[in-house]
């Protein structure tokens, strides 16, 4: 189990409609490789978070697979065209089986 | 083989000459979240008269643009997730007085301004010179009556950088007279001296070659006033002695402890140095 995993979004609160704004994501993650050894010479287990997806009132945005060469704390920085007021879902998926979830409200006028 | 390092680092000098005009400083300004004003570059302060410094810069006018943007918006800036597990200690209830920081010190952002501004500062009732990770520990153990946190891990550096952050934009202003006088004169001296099997001293680096590059690395001013650091090759926060500790080991010494009193002292005097830059930290690094 991975420790102190907690993701940070920032999503406008508003939006014209039609507009396209600009997401921004971050989970707090060591990202363990699995290529790396301790002090004894055995292998650490990898534990990373392996897929990221964002979705809007049910439509996804983007669906990333992670590997393990990416650093700790993966950031993604993306852009979205928003038709109408709805609800953004991020959800983080871990080597371990858990699933982080959060979601973010917008207003399109 | 000591006639041979020092001409070298007479040439290097010499040759420092010349790019110290540049520095790589392009003239461009630290806002964060569009808002608060960072003074990066001032002009030296008046105990360095006679350094050949006349204007202090800020560690971040060395680096490299990506690196910049990361400090420039703190939702691209890691080690706020280290402030937010420092909000969280905050509030935490530990030790067996029954209290958290927040028992005394109520709302961090009212209580802790100005406060990363002035430390190292001189504690008259322990009669010694504190530093903020001094400070935060002594309140553990005495006030709270908990375990000191181990003086550069990961609690430590987080509630340092929850403290650094309520004076974000306040110019550094560490006192060097009075009490602490002496201390900052044994500061002085550790700055000049040479260290290890490379004989080097802090100044001939961030002094006397700032803006020129060691092997790959690029020499900043050795100003801290951006700790607590996110390094983004250590994918974490670092400590000032635990900086310190890192340089002296790369003049192949053998170095001080974090937190002892010679460290104690060289924080007091490299924080005088930056006097009149802005509190900056938690900055980014590479």
């Amino acid at each position: 189990m991975a420790d102190n995993v907690t993701p940070r979004i920032r999503v406008p609160r508003e939006a014209a409609a039609g507009e396209v704004i600009e997401i921004k994501t971050l989970i707090s993650h060591q990202m363990e490789s699995g290529q790396r050894r301790d002090g004894d010479g055995n292998i650490i287990p990898r534990s990373i978070i392996n897929r990221f997806v964002c979705e809007f009132n049910g439509e996804t945005v983007i669906d990333v697979t992670l590997e393990p060469a990416i650093s700790t704390n993966p950031y993604f920085e993306f852009t979205a065209t928003v038709p109408e007021s709805g609800t953004f879902t991020f959800t983080w998926y871990d080597d371990d089986g858990s699933v982080y979830t959060d979601t973010k409200e917008i207003t399109v006028s | 083989m000591r006639k041979v390092l020092q001409r070298t680092v007479a040439a290097m000098a010499l040759g420092s000459i010349a790019s110290i005009a540049m520095a790589q400083d392009d003239g461009a300004d630290l806002v964060i979240n569009g808002e608060i004003e960072i003074t990066v570059r001032a002009p030296a302060p008046a105990h360095m008269s006679d350094t050949g410094i006349d204007t202090i810069l800020s560690g971040w006018v060395f680096r490299s643009d990506e690196t910049r943007q990361l400090e420039m918006d703190d939702f691209d800036n890691p080690a706020f997730l280290a402030v937010d597990r420092g909000i969280e200690a905050w509030n935490t209830v530990e030790g067996t007085e029954g209290k958290s920081c927040a028992t005394c010190h109520g709302d961090v952002e009212e209580s802790m301004a100005g406060v990363r501004a002035v430390y190292p500062r001189w504690n008259e009732e322990a009669g010694e010179v504190r530093t903020l990770a001094g400070q935060i520990n002594d309140c553990r153990t005495n006030q709270m009556g908990a375990d000191a946190y181990a003086y550069d891990k990961s609690d430590m550096t987080a509630m340092e950088a929850l403290i650094s952050v309520q004076s974000r934009g306040m110019p550094v202003n560490v006192a060097i007279e009075g009490p602490v006088a002496e201390t900052w004169a044994q500061g002085q001296e550790l700055y000049y001296t040479r260290f290890g099997q490379l004989e080097l001293s802090c100044a001939n680096c961030h002094e006397q070659n700032y803006g020129n590059y060691i092997r790959a690395d690029h020499l900043s001013q050795g100003q801290i006033n951006g700790f607590p650091t996110y390094r983004l090759k250590n994918a974490g926060l670092v400590q000032t002695h635990n900086r310190f500790r890192g340089c002296i080991r790369d003049t192949r010494a053998e170095t001080f402890a974090v937190g002892s009193p010679e460290f104690v002292a060289l924080e007091l005097y490299v924080a005088s140095r930056g006097n009149g830059l802005s509190v900056e930290g938690p900055s980014v690094r590479p």
